[in-house]
């Protein structure tokens, strides 16, 4: 069983977003299930800060070592901070997704879009767990 | 999910199970790609220590009777009269294009010839065998399923082995093979692998592989490795790759295997004759390695290959290296734009990427000697 922690949003891409303490912006990455599946990762390719997002566009790619995959925004927004660290530690991602593996924090354009996105228990029902 | 309907399992499936190994269908098997540990790790684990491989998935066919040596020689480009019992050697079947049909390697016993072909190609070359067996006395018999086969690589792998039996190990050469025990079950041990490393492959009955195998793997003796890192290491080690790397549309002498190929060994083998006009003149591409110029990307196989604005090729083999921490790959070029440093494109999901020809092996291991 992976975690699927309560108190985040859920993409059916398998991106989450985690709020911070800071009102408007949210941490996004990828779900310990997405982790699973990808098994190593080797590079993770980021947006810069400031770039424009729009909900469900792609800002980056992950590189593992038997799989590449897209990563998809689940909300509109404006990056405000990549994860430097995975530039050096790509592995982060596998091993602590929901925390030092995060990818990019973002400032939500409209908080509403957030009530759209999957709970824990719709994720987990969407993984079939 | 993915459907398992018709896949076969080896004799270690359920132990592949019972360790966590994520199962991917693979040549019509159901074979584990990774365990728990990760294909990172487990690669170091290999190039460090010792791993252990379930590839019983191979085929075998058993040649027998007077004629053996002479059909053998028939249907594969290297000189099977070179061999001396208890040698193996590394060789090709070949259409008559002399393209691949597969690689393989043939052992020599006293009394008969084994060969062992990919297992994504099993059937295509029992029937290529069974073709050209007219006229000849010589017994043919396809023990794919009567074998299995574990791989115990790194360069900690001998002395396990030696633990485990009274074979001399120290004096077995690189692709020699003796007979004998190891841990009390009766089997033949090659010197041969697949990973770069020096290493053994064992050969021995289904119904004994789950003894052998607690035998070689677990604390202090080996560990488990998936074909995830199975196929890393073999890149790194510059193995070429039936279906990747060599198919029936390419022939030894671009794919750098020109060693295997014996014109003059006294015998007609299929392909000779097309290869013999390939030599007369010089092959017009050649299979190279690369490493990736940037960080962040990996050309995988498939992606296209450009050199200047013109399409090339395909990235034959592609991954990233755990050794060496960036991504690699092999694909062909023309022959004469292949010393290494020659700068070309690789297309890598609507981004050209910048790649360089490396020379070839990517790493050199612990393996004796080719």
């Amino acid at each position: 069983m992976s975690k699927i922690p309560d108190h985040l949003h859920y993409t059916e891409e398998h991106e989450y977003v985690k709020p911070t303490d800071e009102a408007g912006i949210v941490q996004v990455g990828i779900t310990d299930y997405a982790q699973g599946e990808l098994g190593d990762v080797v590079y993770v390719d980021l947006p810069a800060v400031e770039t424009k997002v729009g909900r469900m566009e792609v800002f980056g790619t992950i590189e593992a070592v038997k799989a590449v995959s897209e990563l998809f925004c689940p909300v509109a927004g404006e990056v405000v901070e990549v994860n430097q660290a995975l530039e050096g530690d790509p592995s982060l991602v596998n091993q602590d997704p929901y925390g030092e593996g995060w990818m990019i924090k973002l400032r939500v354009k409209n908080t509403a879009e957030l009530d759209r996105l999957l709970t824990a228990s719709d994720y987990a029902q969407h993984i079939g767990e | 999910m993915t459907t398992t309907v018709g896949l076969k399992r080896t004799p270690f499936y359920d132990l592949h199970v019972s360790l966590g190994a994520k199962m991917v269908p693979f040549a019509g098997f159901e074979m584990p790609v990774q365990y728990p540990t990760g294909i990172t790790r487990e690669h170091e684990i290999v190039r460090t220590g010792i791993g252990v491989f379930d590839v019983s998935h191979m085929g075998e066919f058993e040649i027998t009777g007077p004629d053996r040596n002479a059909f053998v020689n028939r249907v594969t480009c290297n000189d099977v009269g070179a061999l001396r019992e208890g040698q193996a050697q590394y060789s090709a079947i070949l259409t008559e294009d002399g393209t691949f049909v597969d690689d393989c390697l043939v052992y020599r016993f006293d009394d008969r010839l084994m060969m062992v072909v990919n297992a994504s190609n099993i059937e295509k070359d029992w029937s290529h065998v069974v073709n050209r067996k007219a006229g000849i006395n010589v017994r043919l018999k396809n023990i794919s399923d009567e074998v299995a086969l574990l791989a115990v690589q790194g360069p900690e792998a001998q002395a396990l082995m030696q633990s485990l039996t009274k074979l001399n190990l120290a004096t077995l050469g690189y692709y020699h093979f003796d007979t004998g025990q190891v841990a009390g079950i009766e089997c033949f041990v090659s010197r041969t692998g697949y990973t770069g490393e020096d290493g053994f492959e064992i050969y021995l009955r289904p119904k004994q592989a789950e003894v052998m195998w607690h035998a070689v793997v677990g604390q202090g003796r080996g560990s488990p490795i998936g074909l995830g890192a199975r196929d890393s290491l073999r890149l790194e080690a510059g193995y070429p790759l039936y279906g990747n790397d060599i198919d029936d549309t390419t022939n030894p002498y671009e794919a750098g295997l020109g060693w295997i190929v014996k014109l003059n060994k006294g015998a007609p083998f299929t392909g000779r004759a097309a290869l013999e006009r390939v030599k007369a003149k010089e092959v017009t591409r050649t299979l190279v390695g690369f490493h990736a110029v940037e960080k962040g990307v990996i050309p995988r196989h498939g992606y296209d290959v450009y050199l200047g604005a013109r399409k090339v090729d395909l990235v034959r083999s592609g991954g990233f290296s755990p050794t060496l921490k960036q991504a690699i790959g092999t694909t062909y070029l023309p022959t004469h734009s292949v010393d290494p440093g020659t700068k070309f494109l690789i297309d890598c999901r609507g981004k050209k990427v910048e790649a360089e020809v490396v020379k070839l092996p990517f790493y050199r291991g612990s393996v004796k000697s080719r």
